[in-house]
C-alpha cells in the first residue's frame, strides 16, 4: 500500500511539473509561471507533516531539475523544496487554522523556495542574474502562487488526505 | 499510548540525510558537462517526461488562442500604435533608402551561403518552456535522436537564430535559447563583416536583448546593422549566416576602448512554436528533411 501511495504522490508531482512547463507557459507573466510543484510540497506538508513533505520535496525538486527543459545544475530545486517542505511542515498547526494563514504560508514558502534556488545559483555561479532582476522574478512567482492557491491547494489537500495511511487518522 | 504525531517533529537524521543528498547531487552535477554522472538520469527522465510533455502540448494547443483573448484593450491599442509606426517606418525605408536594399542583398547572399553549405532542416514544435523561476532560458522541442537530432546543432525559425540543442532524448530535445545568459554566439556585422560575440542577458522582464562585444575595438557598429552568425567548424554548434538580430543601441564606458552594442533579436522568444533544427545532409530519421530547393 505504501508503494501505491508513494507512486500516487509521485504521479501528482509529475503532473504538476508537466503542467508547469507545457501548459502554463501560455499564460506566463514575463516567463514566470505558478510553481505547482512547490504547491504540491506545501500541501503535503500541511496534511502530512515536515518529514513526508521534505522527502516529497526532494523527489519533486530532483524531477524539476532533470526533466527536459531544465539545464541548470541538478539538486538546486531539490534543496529548495526540502527546505520548503520542512518549513511548511513545522508551521502546519498554525497554517491550517485559517485560509489566510494557509495563503500566507504558501507566500512565505514560495519566497523561501525561489530564494534558496536563486542563492544556490549565486554560490555555484550557475545562471545568476543581477539581484534586482532575481527579486523581481521572486516577487512575480510569489504573486502567482498566492493567486492559484485558492484553486489548487484545496484539491491537493484533499488528495493527500486520501493518500494518508489509515492508522494515522486522528 | 497514542501514536505520536509524526508531523510534529521530523526525525533529524532524515532531514540531515535529505540535505546531504541534495548537496551530493549538486556536487556531482556541478562539474557539469556531458560527463556529469547525472546525465543518464536526465536522459531517463527525459525519455519518460518528454513524451508526456509533447502529448500535453498537443492536447492544449487548441486552447492556446484563449490566452490571446486575455490581452487587454490597452495592449491592443499599443499594438496598433506600434504596428502603424512600424508600417510607416518601413514604407519610408522602401521609398527612400536603396542602401537597405543593398543590405538586404548582402543578407540574402549570406543566407544563400548557408543554403549552399549543404545542411537540411528537421522541423519541430516547442512543447515546453522552462519557467523564469529557473533563471535560465530553455525550451523542449518534440523531436529527438530518432529524428537525427543530437547535441550542438543549430536551431532556427523563419525569423532567425533561436539557439542550440544542448541534450537530446529519443523523442525530445532541450534547446538553450540565445538569450540565456550562458549562451555565447559568434556574430558578424552584416554591414562591415566585423566579428564579435553575442552574450544573452537572461533577464526576461524587458524585451529580450543580447550584448555584442566586437573583437576590433576601433569599430563602431551603427544602429540598424544586421548581425548574422559567424559559424563554427562543421556548423556545430552554430552554422554560418543565420540572421540573429539588429543593433538597437551602442554604448561605451570611458574605461575601455571597445564599443558595446545592444542587439534586439529577430526571434520573439516568448511565442516560439515551429522551429527548424539544422542537421547535416543525408541525416536519417523518422521525419522528413527540409532541404534547400525542396528536393
Amino acid at each position: 500500500m505504501a508503494l501505491v501511495r508513494g507512486l500516487a504522490a509521485l504521479g501528482i508531482l509529475l503532473l504538476a511539473v508537466v503542467l508547469q512547463v507545457a501548459v502554463f507557459g501560455y499564460v506566463a507573466v514575463d516567463g514566470v509561471v505558478p510553481d505547482l510543484a512547490l504547491l504540491v510540497v506545501v500541501a503535503a506538508a500541511l496534511s502530512r507533516g515536515p518529514q513526508f513533505a521534505a522527502v516529497l520535496g526532494f523527489a519533486g525538486g530532483l524531477l524539476l531539475d532533470v526533466a527536459p527543459p531544465a539545464d541548470h545544475v541538478a539538486g538546486r530545486w531539490a534543496l529548495a523544496f526540502v527546505v520548503v517542505g520542512y518549513l511548511a511542515g513545522r508551521v502546519r498547526q498554525d497554517a491550517r487554522s485559517s485560509t489566510l494563514a494557509a495563503v500566507a504560508t504558501v507566500a512565505a514558502c514560495a519566497f523561501v523556495g525561489t530564494s534558496v534556488y536563486a542563492l544556490t545559483g549565486l554560490v555555484l555561479d550557475d545562471g545568476a542574474l543581477p539581484a534586482g532582476e532575481m527579486l523581481r522574478v521572486v516577487g512575480i512567482s510569489v504573486l502567482w502562487d498566492v493567486l492559484v492557491t485558492p484553486l489548487v491547494l484545496p484539491v491537493l489537500l484533499l488528495a493527500f488526505r486520501r493518500l494518508r495511511p489509515p492508522q494515522l487518522v486522528y | 499510548m497514542a501514536p505520536k504525531d509524526p508531523g510534529k517533529r521530523p526525525s533529524r537524521s532524515v532531514m540531515v540525510l535529505l540535505v546531504l543528498a541534495c548537496l551530493t547531487v549538486l556536487t556531482l552535477d556541478a562539474r557539469g558537462g556531458t560527463g556529469s554522472p547525472l546525465e543518464p538520469l536526465r536522459t531517463a527522465v527525459g525519455n519518460i517526461v518528454g513524451p508526456v510533455e509533447s502529448g500535453t502540448a498537443v492536447a492544449v494547443r487548441p486552447f492556446r488562442k484563449l490566452a490571446g483573448y486575455f490581452g487587454s484593450n490597452d495592449r491592443l491599442h499599443h499594438q496598433v500604435a506600434t504596428l502603424s509606426a512600424e508600417n510607416s517606418r518601413l514604407r519610408n525605408q522602401v521609398e527612400t533608402e536603396p542602401l537597405d536594399r543593398n543590405r538586404l542583398a548582402e543578407l540574402d547572399g549570406l543566407t544563400r551561403v548557408s543554403r549552399h553549405t549543404g545542411y537540411s532542416l528537421v522541423a519541430a514544435r516547442v512543447v515546453a518552456v522552462g519557467p523564469s523561476q529557473s533563471f535560465s532560458r530553455t525550451v523542449t522541442i518534440d523531436a529527438g535522436t530518432s529524428s537525427g537530432i543530437r547535441p550542438d546543432l543549430t536551431v532556427l525559425n523563419n525569423d532567425g537564430l533561436v539557439g542550440r540543442v544542448v541534450r537530446a532524448t529519443s523523442t525530445t530535445a532541450t534547446v538553450l535559447l540565445i538569450v540565456d545568459q550562458d549562451s555565447v554566439v559568434g556574430g558578424r556585422l552584416g554591414s562591415n563583416m566585423e566579428l564579435g560575440f553575442l552574450h544573452g542577458r537572461g533577464a526576461s522582464g524587458q524585451a529580450d536583448q543580447l550584448d555584442l562585444d566586437l573583437m576590433d575595438s576601433s569599430v563602431t557598429p551603427s544602429r540598424g546593422d544586421v548581425v548574422v552568425t559567424w559559424g563554427s567548424e562543421h556548423g556545430s554548434p552554430y552554422v554560418a549566416g543565420i540572421p540573429i538580430g539588429k543593433v538597437v543601441s551602442v554604448w561605451s564606458t570611458p574605461r575601455e576602448m571597445a564599443k558595446h552594442a545592444v542587439i534586439a533579436p529577430f526571434v520573439d522568444f516568448t511565442s516560439l512554436d515551429v522551429v527548424g533544427v539544422v542537421v547535416p545532409n543525408g541525416t536519417r530519421g523518422d521525419r522528413e528533411l527540409i532541404t534547400a530547393g525542396g528536393q
